[in-house]
């Protein structure tokens, strides 16, 4: 198989420039990840993250053929060639494919990801029906990849001031928590021409989060808290 | 990178609920008067001024255009937010562009009520 690589080091390297692979593999059923592991055995420069290798940590996060995805994840019989890999749109590169999500996790802080409830501590857990926690299904399990935030183009535009998909999908999982109490700080906190409606329903978030979430239906709903609340 | 508390400003919602509005507002001036425009095509500067000349169609005209030159507002400042960084010249950039479509609202009545 044929693969074009994004390589970047800033020590030796005076540009960016795109190298040419070629890998004698069956796709069969072997994730991208595979591949590239069997890549960095012939050229041991080539670097990336990595770790969990299915789906659950959210390090090996890239850009696979102009689409945003986990390495991890991605069947090799999926792609077409030449593979073309590039680190995740938007974000500064360290090396090769490692992008500094600096910024990211920056706008993740902004929205508070913890529960806020000053009420006295339980001598066990705080309670939820089985009702109310079904409403944190489809926001709990965003793994921060990345991947949605870096392929919005409000976020390319405004990474200091766009808090981004995955930060108001977490924002929105700590506002539908029937055990956080801060739900009108938490809006008070988005209420901004930046942090939140620079959101312009584009959707690209929804298209490529490999957990199948839907950030652009969380920002929706906290719109929609947003007039419940002013009217 | 200053390191800032990152907060909202308080203010957004209202903004971005109008374009909503005025956009419904739009669709409901605009839909029924293409159909009907569609059904019974009009030809020539008589059938025009007979068609804008009862007050409530000029009323609703005008509704359409006031929402109209709004979501116009709001669009445009969207777009001036993520191109024109320097305050200064975004000031500047705003003032004009409500100057200009405060202007078009007057003349909207002056064009409806002055043939």
């Amino acid at each position: 198989m044929k693969f074009k690589i994004y390589r970047y080091n800033p020590d030796t390297d005076t540009a960016p420039y795109m190298r040419d692979y070629d890998l004698d593999i069956e796709a069969g059923d072997k994730m991208l990840l595979d591949a590239i592991l069997l890549l960095k055995e012939q050229d041991d420069s080539l670097s990336l993250r990595k770790s969990c290798r299915e789906g659950v940590c959210g390090s090996d996060a890239m850009n696979i053929n102009g689409r945003n995805g986990l390495a991890c994840i991605t069947p090799l019989s999926s792609l077409s060639e030449p593979v073309t890999l590039r680190p995740l749109p938007g974000l500064p590169v360290i090396r090769d494919l490692i992008v500094d999500m600096t910024q990211f996790f920056k706008q993740y802080h902004s929205i508070k990801p913890y529960l806020i409830n000053n009420d006295p501590p339980p001598e066990t857990e705080r309670l939820q029906s089985p009702a109310q926690r079904e409403h944190l299904n489809g926001l709990y399990e965003c793994i921060l990849c990345g991947c949605c935030t870096t392929a919005c183009p409000s976020f390319w535009w405004n990474p200091d001031k766009f808090v981004g998909p995955a930060g108001l999908l977490q924002a929105y999982r700590f506002i539908a928590d029937t055990r956080d109490h801060a739900t009108s700080e938490r809006l008070d906190n988005l209420e901004d021409p930046y942090r939140l409606f620079r959101c312009h329903t584009i959707m690209n978030c929804v298209d490529v989060c490999p957990k199948e979430l839907n950030p652009t239906g969380a920002i929706g709903h906290i719109k929609d808290l947003m007039v419940k609340r002013m009217v | 990178m200053v390191n800032r508390v990152v907060v909202g400003a308080h203010y957004g919602l209202r903004d971005w609920l109008v374009q909503r509005v005025t956009a419904a507002v739009m669709a409901v001036y605009c839909v029924p008067l293409a159909v009907c425009l569609l059904l019974q095509p009009r030809q020539g500067y008589d059938a025009w001024t007979g068609l804008f000349s009862g007050q409530l169609m000029r009323t609703f005209t005008l509704l359409f255009l006031l929402c109209l030159f709004y979501h116009a507002w709001i669009g445009i400042r969207d777009i001036v937010m993520d191109y024109v960084k320097p305050a200064g010249v975004r000031l500047v950039v705003h003032v004009l562009v409500i100057l200009v479509l405060l202007l078009y609202a007057i003349w909207s009545v002056q064009i409806l009520w002055g043939f």
